[in-house]
């Protein structure tokens, strides 16, 4: 009714780009991603491309059940094939999410803001993805489903807590329960902002009741804040946890290739690497179809690739490190793996991935290649594959020759390993198109306190 | 609605377009005696709540205590099973395999936590809560986007209808309404 | 290439004919009973028969010996009874009488290989064969088996097995062919059989011999003809080239210092190979206090499992093999014409060596040939054996154990000229599939069509059934009653086990209706025949012990002691080498499937052959430098032409080949004969001629680029300077009693080495261990196929071999070692390690696989959900999973073979090694209910029993007393990948080879 209402306040801006310039803007800009007529032909193809792909798994799975793992190239040296590197890459891609929201806050790095929600759906899906893997792979995961949970039962049995398997499960559901409970906390305000701006009713019905009845009370504000910070403090160690369990199922064993201290820190570094590569190959096409440019600025793309830069040393240190622990140790059998991954008959993909993850990689330390989207793209793609291919070198070479050269053999893939796996590219990209459409996909409340930074110098 | 007897409002609220204005209002009523305040923000505003005299949570001792508890519900369910209830040769290894536990008991004690931190943030804020007066007020729908509202509520021993509203008039919002229960 | 003295024979025999059948309308019978009057019959028989000739010259006893030779003439009958009788068999002592539920009782009885005996037990599920051990008792056996004997029990169960009798194809009844068969018989009885011809394999069973006898007074015209393409024909010529008459050669390994073998695989083929490579295991063993080791050297074109226990091993081609025999047999003065010097390409250091130490092991040791050498060679070993005072000592000769020992090849050439002829109305072919086998030049299906009617008996329909009008199914050996003399005479009776599955009929049952003897049950033929030789006062109880022990004492074949013919005749071309880049084709029975009786068998099928590995198909195989030389590669499809036939097999490499010789397995490629048989591998026998049935010189190879898969279970051959298999000599053993752990094996830790708290984990009851001597392992596979029977391990088939995927719980590894060309080949048996630290159970999730207080690495079947974390965590690779549902749950014959003590898996568990645990609980629950302990030898797992060699052991380590604690002292006792800690239960005994220091130091 004032004359002051007419003309919204304007503070300065730093953290965003140019064409944010209003609390207003900003909402507008993100809801409308939801609240809009138009969908992107962009997203309806993604969408279309993912169900295709998704058939892989609505397929493969029930005849995996059907027949068993032998439709798999699985055999008796290498028990472990596909299913497993799957598990560990997408758990590896999940991490990414929980250590911009959780890391990153707990570092003020307030640039997060703009991926971290992303990031974190990503994490969530990555992690559902990872999660049927491990139940897959038994090719009776009608049993493995309750047997590996530790419950009274008419056979007194219990999970054995030695087995790293055990600390999986314990591990993955873990991780997957609080980072959705992170992820909808982070939510909960923005729900309210779409409560309220939701025309249609059912729209407002639906986020109403996600919103909790959010109304924005300075108390509760404070109480938010609070607890998010300890669940990111929480995350923090809990992220480093899972991917050292995860490690673990190699870690202890006795194969050589396996048998190895270095790879809680090195898997935990893979992960940060291959995420930041994921986030990127998801948040490039969609900064660009969705106009993003103010909230995904250059300075994030040039961030998230000096991360990945990092992490990649980290990743390129453990490789080496392989190499000069093998020779070191003396072992004949940690000497022969080494000799066999590098020159035996998978040596190719051993140097593909050195390609991948090391090589490649060092393109960032141009600017250039940093800020060019572009580039940036197809250097996440290297990375993706690079990852891959280390999960496949760790578990295929190791086993394939390890002790008894009697039993040394060769793994062959069959058309289902591959057919279960681009099914779980499918159901991650659905899931995440899905997202997009109805939910909030930059956190809008935190973007808001960078607007407010503004005037705070 | 048990104000309802009492009075036919929740209270009356001001609208401001900033935070900082709405931190300086508040800042101003709280002077002026009021206690029973509230405030509404897209965004959390620093500074704000203390303002309003906001009391610290036990939150934090609270997560620390279940954290512990799960640590040691980790690793006694470890233990119990593993030595107490079925004992097993399992590679030659101790019944009591302490470090094969610990992975276990730690993640126990981080979902624990967790769990408390998320869940004893919304019961502590009476979340979920499908029903508040406030959202009776017409611009309050903005309250989520890019408005910042200050209510001071019936309940208060100062307040006064016409009297608290002149005075929040007097924090040049802009605009102040009535809040309906 | 015959020898001239086999020719002139055959001569005289045509002469023979020719006689008859010029004297037209005259019959063959009564012709020969004339012809018995003549000069040169007597002379002949002389030759032949010269003990029998005797009751010749003696007018009373000579219609015996016509009797005897009638037999020979005759045909083979069917019985008129179309059930079993279920006639009470006397259980083996150490089961009770009466069947208990859940305790099996072991019956003696015999398995016929190539028609002689081998000995074995059979264990009995309610009434079910489920599982064949070797007979303690019986000379053919000790209580060890070979793999073919082991895998029977399949045959049995076997759902290819034929059922019904068919006539054109057509499912017809047993009444119905009797009508007919029996109108057919009655014309030729009227023409005294002239137009009957019969066929069977080798004969030595004594009950037939007398039906048969009779049949031919019955029918005194016809003819009896014996055919089995793996036959001894060269063996029996040989021994005639040498003592100018048949003879049976019993070696006698216990007392042979050294063994000389030309081409022999002694220990792990023909009927006695099982005690052949018992007695000889055990002259090498160091252990028990044992110091001396015999010495074996071996010339062998392909290697065999005996060739990989050799001290001294050389690959020689056929032809350089007779020359050895000669240059040898020269050597130690045995006198021969038809060539003079030859020279076999041996290194003549290691000729000269060898016969020194043959000439310093007078009377304690053995020579021996293959089956396969040539005549000449044969007669050469039976020369040698002589000349070196070996007959009587360690090679004991005796009459023939066949009822009519025969040519083979020349028994079938003869009848296929009479089909060709048109002389034969009605063809019996008891056994056999020779259509299938018949050299293929005789065209013998061809000549079969002109037969008018054609009965088939056989155990499943084949090649030979498809082109007869009547199949009549045959029943199993552990169906029927019967009786088989073993390789030393000694006969023994074929107990049935169980009443035939299905309406089948015995050889024996045939000919009993021929003779007039329709329905006596076989039990009464059998029983009869034994009764009227007289060989104990009181048959009843010598009978029973028969049965019981399974052997009749006393049947021995006379033991002789001819002189060897003054000079031995040789062929011209006897040892003379072929030019640089001539090829040598050798046709060899498959080290499992033989002759291609066993195709159909799975097990036998999918065990690893001994030295190449293969499953499910044979081979081309060539040594590398021939390889390199005709360009050929592994599993690619080549083109061999000998004379006018050829044929494309896949090319396998073999390290320790001869060169310039190419060896094929026989028995594969068959067109019928059940789903497991056809289809796998390639018919050798389309390159075999009646001139050269075992392949010849001048061997065409042309390679091709064609792919063909072969199953290999092992793809890696070098053990990549890890000490898994340890050896040394007995020299550097007695010099380094401790070399097992010294140098390059040091690196085993202590033993208390350990970072856990042990009190968890005292075995202070019993402790189940296991030791296996890799000294005298040859690999033969018994064991490997001893535990598929024993616990149900599924067969997977091609394709999974392919995969890696193959379920043995026991495999044996093989690796070459030295050079290429003349690799040394050493064989380790891996079952479980039973791990104290086992590696697989900690990290399996639900506690699936778990350690017994007994030590044992127990896998809880019904636990697993097949994570196969405990696999891939397992060093030593020994646990097999369940990838596909392998267990065949559709087959109700297979269901009967199972062992009801051992869960059959499905898919998505894993398995392994259970030492037999079910064995185990056996015996603990004997020891329970009668107070004692477990006694050391109480139990025995499955490879342990079938073991030939006594290289397995198996006991508890807590008792010191037991022999394997006993060995596991021993300074050659090691274990494998100790240094990680595994603590393995099963451990090994270093090998120990006996070389002959003239050789090794240069």
């Amino acid at each position: 009714m004032s004359e002051a209402a007419k003309t919204p306040y304007k503070p300065p801006v730093n953290e965003l780009g140019p064409g944010q310039t209003s609390y207003t803007s900003i909402t507008d800009k993100i809801s409308g991603v939801v609240f809009t007529k138009h969908t992107p032909i962009f997203w309806f193809v993604s969408f279309a491309i993912g169900f295709l792909l998704l058939h892989g798994l609505m397929i493969g799975a029930p005849y995996l059940l059907y027949e068993g793992t032998g439709i798999w190239g699985l055999n008796n040296p290498v028990g472990w094939g596909w299913a497993i590197i799957n598990f560990v890459w997408w758990i590896g891609i999940g991490h990414a999410g929980t250590l911009i929201s959780a890391v990153l806050l707990l570092f003020r790095q307030k640039w997060r803001t703009s991926i971290n929600r992303a990031a974190e759906a990503m994490t969530i899906f990555a992690v559902l993805c990872a999660a049927q893997f491990p139940l897959l792979h038994t090719g009776r995961p009608w049993l493995a489903a309750y047997w590996l949970l530790p419950y009274p039962n008419s056979m007194a049995m219990w999970v054995n807590f030695r087995s790293p398997l055990i600390w999986d499960v314990f591990a993955v559901t873990t991780y997957l329960t609080v980072s959705l409970v992170f992820w909808y906390v982070g939510l909960v305000p923005d729900f309210a902002s779409f409560r309220d701006r939701a025309k249609n009713r059912i729209a407002q019905v639906v986020y109403g009741f996600l919103s909790l009845g959010w109304r924005g009370s300075a108390f509760h504000w404070e109480r938010y804040e609070l607890a998010s910070l300890i669940l990111a403090g929480l995350s923090t160690p809990l992220v480093l946890s899972v991917h050292s369990v995860v490690s673990f199922d190699f870690a202890t064993g006795i194969i050589p290739g396996w048998h190895t201290t270095i790879f809680p820190p090195y898997f935990v570094a893979g992960a940060i690497f291959a995420g930041f590569a994921m986030v990127l190959t998801l948040m490039i096409p969609l900064r660009r179809v969705y106009g993003l440019y103010d909230f995904i600025t250059e300075r994030h793309l040039n961030n998230m690739s000096k991360v990945m830069l990092a992490s990649g040393l980290i990743v390129a240190y453990g490789y080496f490190m392989e190499i000069v622990i093998a020779q070191y140790s003396g072992s004949i059998w940690e000497m022969y793996m080494m000799r066999n991954r590098m020159g035996g008959p998978y040596g190719n993909y051993y140097w593909a991935l050195i390609l991948c993850n090391i090589a490649v990689p060092q393109l960032l330390w141009f600017r250039h290649f940093r800020l060019h989207p572009v580039w940036l793209w197809f250097i996440c793609q290297f990375i993706n594959v690079g990852m891959w291919l280390e999960r496949f070198i760790i578990v295929v070479t190791s086993l394939h020759r390890d002790y008894l050269p009697s039993s040394w053999d060769m793994f062959h893939p069959t058309i289902w390993d591959a057919a279960i796996y681009i099914g779980t590219i499918g159901l991650f990209t659905i899931l995440f198109f899905l997202f997009i459409r109805g939910f909030p996909m930059i956190s809008i409340h935190e973007i808001r306190t960078l607007l407010k930074t503004g005037n705070h110098k | 609605m048990h104000h309802e007897e009492e009075s036919p409002y929740h209270g009356v609220m001001a609208q401001f377009d900033n935070p900082d204005d709405l931190v300086a209002a508040a800042k101003a009523t709280y002077a002026a005696g009021y206690r029973k305040l509230d405030a509404y923000s897209p965004l959390p505003v620093h500074g704000l709540a203390d303002a309003i005299g906001y009391k610290r949570t036990r939150l934090p001792w609270l997560v620390f205590c279940m954290g512990l508890l799960g640590a040691i519900a980790g690793y006694s369910l470890c233990y119990w099973v593993s030595v107490i209830d079925y004992p097993m040769n399992i590679g030659g290894r101790p019944f009591h395999s302490g470090p094969s536990f610990i992975p276990v008991t730690f993640e126990v004690t981080i979902l624990f936590s967790a769990m408390t931190a998320a869940f004893g943030m919304l019961i502590a804020n009476g979340l979920p809560q499908p029903y508040h007066p406030v959202f009776n007020v017409e611009n309050f729908a903005r309250a989520s986007s890019d408005l910042f509202f200050l209510c001071i509520e019936a309940e208060d021993e100062k307040f006064d209808l016409d009297e608290t509203t002149r005075f929040l008039q007097s924090l040049n919002p802009q605009e102040v309404s009535h809040v309906e229960n | 290439m015959m020898p001239d003295i086999n020719s002139r024979k055959q001569l005289e025999l045509a002469d023979v004919r020719d006689r008859i059948s010029s004297e037209s309308g005259q019959a063959y019978w009564r012709s020969l009973d004339e012809l018995a009057q003549t000069d040169e019959f007597a002379q002949l028989v002389q030759r032949e028969f010269p003990e029998q000739a005797d009751e010749l010259k003696d007018p009373v006893t000579r219609r015996n010996f016509l009797k005897l030779m009638g037999a020979s003439f005759a045909l083979g009958g069917l019985s008129g009874c179309t059930i079993q009788p279920g006639e009470k068999i006397v259980p083996q002592v150490r089961a009770p009488e009466d069947i208990i539920p859940g305790k099996p009782l072991f019956y003696a009885t015999a398995y016929p290989q190539h028609g002689v005996g081998t000995g074995i037990l059979v264990e009995s599920h309610m009434g079910r064969p489920t599982k064949i051990e070797g007979n303690p008792l019986h000379p053919a056996s000790r209580g060890g088996t070979s793999g073919v004997v082991q895998a029977s029990i399949l045959d049995l169960y076997d759902p290819d097995r034929s059922q019904t009798v068919k006539n054109g194809g057509r499912i017809s009844t047993w009444s119905s062919f009797l009508d007919n068969f029996m109108h057919q018989l009655g014309l030729q009885g009227v023409k005294e059989g002239a137009g009957l011809r019969i066929l069977t394999q080798t004969v030595t069973s004594p009950t037939q011999g007398a039906l048969l006898a009779e049949i031919g007074k019955k029918y005194p015209k016809a003819q009896w003809h014996q055919y089995e393409a793996v036959n001894r024909d060269n063996y029996h010529a040989g021994s005639s080239l040498a003592y100018g008459r048949h003879v049976n050669a019993v070696y006698d390994f216990s007392k042979a210092d050294l063994v000389l073998s030309l081409d022999s695989d002694f220990a792990n083929s023909g009927p006695a190979s099982a005690r052949y490579a018992r007695d000889f295991a055990a002259k090498r063993r160091v252990r028990d206090g044992q110091k001396a080791m015999n010495r074996l050297y071996v010339a062998e074109s392909s290697p065999t499992a005996t060739g990989s226990l050799a001290d001294h091993r050389l690959a020689l081609g056929g032809k350089a093999i007779e020359a050895l025999a000669l240059h040898i047999a020269q050597a130690l003065g045995v006198s021969s014409q038809g060539v003079g010097q030859v020279d076999s390409g041996a290194p003549a250091k290691w000729v000269s060596a060898l016969i020194s130490d043959l000439k310093s092991h007078r009377g304690r040791s053995i020579v021996t040939a293959g089956d396969a050498a040539s005549p000449g060679v044969h007669a050469l070993v039976h020369a040698i054996n002589a000349a070196l005072g070996n007959v009587g000592q360690t090679v004991h000769l005796s009459d023939p154990i066949e009822v009519q020992p025969a040519l083979h090849m020349d028994s079938l050439q003869t009848l296929v000229s009479a089909m060709d002829a048109g002389q034969v109305d009605l063809l019996v072919i008891l056994g056999g599939n020779p259509v299938y086998d018949a050299p293929i030049d005789l065209n013998f299906a061809d000549a079969l069509a002109k037969v008018d009617t054609r009965v088939h008996l056989s155990l499943s329909e084949n090649e030979t059934s498809d082109q007869c009008h009547w199949h009549v199914p045959e029943s199993h050996y552990l169906e029927a009653w019967g009786d088989l003399r073993s390789h030393d005479g000694l006969a023994s009776i074929v107990q049935p086990l169980i009443e035939p599955l299905y309406k089948t009929k015995s050889a024996l049952d045939f000919l009993a209706v021929m003779a007039d003897k329709a329905g006596t049950p076989g039990l009464e033929l059998v029983r009869q025949y034994w009764e009227s030789q007289a060989l104990d006062a009181n048959f009843a109880t010598y009978w029973r012990r028969a049965l019981h022990d399974g052997v009749l004492p006393g049947t021995e074949a006379v033991k002789r002691t001819p002189k060897v013919v003054g000079a031995i005749q040789l062929a011209d071309d006897f040892g003379q080498m072929p030019e640089e880049d001539v090829v040598e084709l050798q046709l060899r029975p498959d080290p499992m499937v033989g002759d291609g009786r066993h195709a159909n068998n799975g097990w036998l099928q999918e065990t690893p052959r001994p030295i190449t590995k293969l499953t499910w198909d044979n081979a081309a195989l060539v040594s590398p430098a021939t390889a390199l030389r005709l360009r050929l590669q592994n599993e690619r499809l080549a083109e061999l032409r000998l004379g006018d036939n050829t044929l494309r097999v896949p090319v396998w490499i073999v390290p320790g080949q001869a060169d310039n010789v190419v060896t094929l397995h026989l028995g594969f490629g068959r067109q019928r004969g059940g789903r497991v048989a056809e289809g796998s591998g390639f018919n050798a026998y389309l390159l075999s001629t009646a001139q050269q049935p075992n392949g010849g010189l001048g061997l065409q190879i042309n390679p091709s680029f064609d792919q063909y898969p072969l199953a290999c279970t092992q793809e890696h051959h070098s053990m990549e300077g890890r000490s898994l298999v340890r050896e040394s000599s007995l020299e550097h053993y007695k010099s380094h009693p401790h070399f097992v752990h010294e140098g390059w094996y040091a690196h085993d830790p202590p033993d208390d080495l350990t970072l856990y708290n042990r009190t968890d984990h005292q075995y202070d009851g019993y402790a189940w261990g296991m030791i296996i001597d890799l000294g005298s392992c040859m690999g033969c596979n018994a064991c490997s196929i001893a535990c598929q029977a024993e616990n149900n391990i599924p067969v997977v088939g091609k394709s999974q071999v392919l995969n890696g995927r193959e379920m043995a719980w026991i495999r044996i590894d093989r690796y070459y070692k030295g050079e290429l060309d003349d690799p040394g080949i050493v064989h380790q048996p891996v079952p479980c390690m039973q791990c104290e630290n086992a590696p697989c159970e900690v990290v399996c999730p639900v506690a699936a696989t778990v350690h017994s207080a007994e030590g044992l690495n127990d896998m809880v079947y019904n636990r697993c959900v097949g994570t196969r974390y405990c696999a891939n965590n397992c060093p030593y690779k020994v646990r097999r999973f369940n990838f596909l549902l392998y267990t065949d749950k559709e087959s109700e014959s297979l269901k009967l073979q199972r062992n009801p003590d051992v869960t059959v898996r499905s898919r998505g568990v894993m398995e392994k090694c259970t030492y037999c645990v079910q064995r185990i609980n056996m015996a603990r629950i004997e020891a329970k209910t009668s107070g004692k302990d477990i006694a050391d030898g109480q139990i025995v797992t499955a490879c342990e029993q079938a073991c030939p060699t006594e290289s397995i052991v198996f006991g508890n380590i807590n008792d010191p007393q037991s022999r394997v604690s006993r060995y596991k002292a021993s300074e050659l006792n090691y274990g494998i990948l100790t240094d990680l800690n595994t603590r393995p239960r099963t451990t090994y005994l270093a090998g120990l080879k006996n070389p002959n220091p003239e050789i090794t130091e240069s």
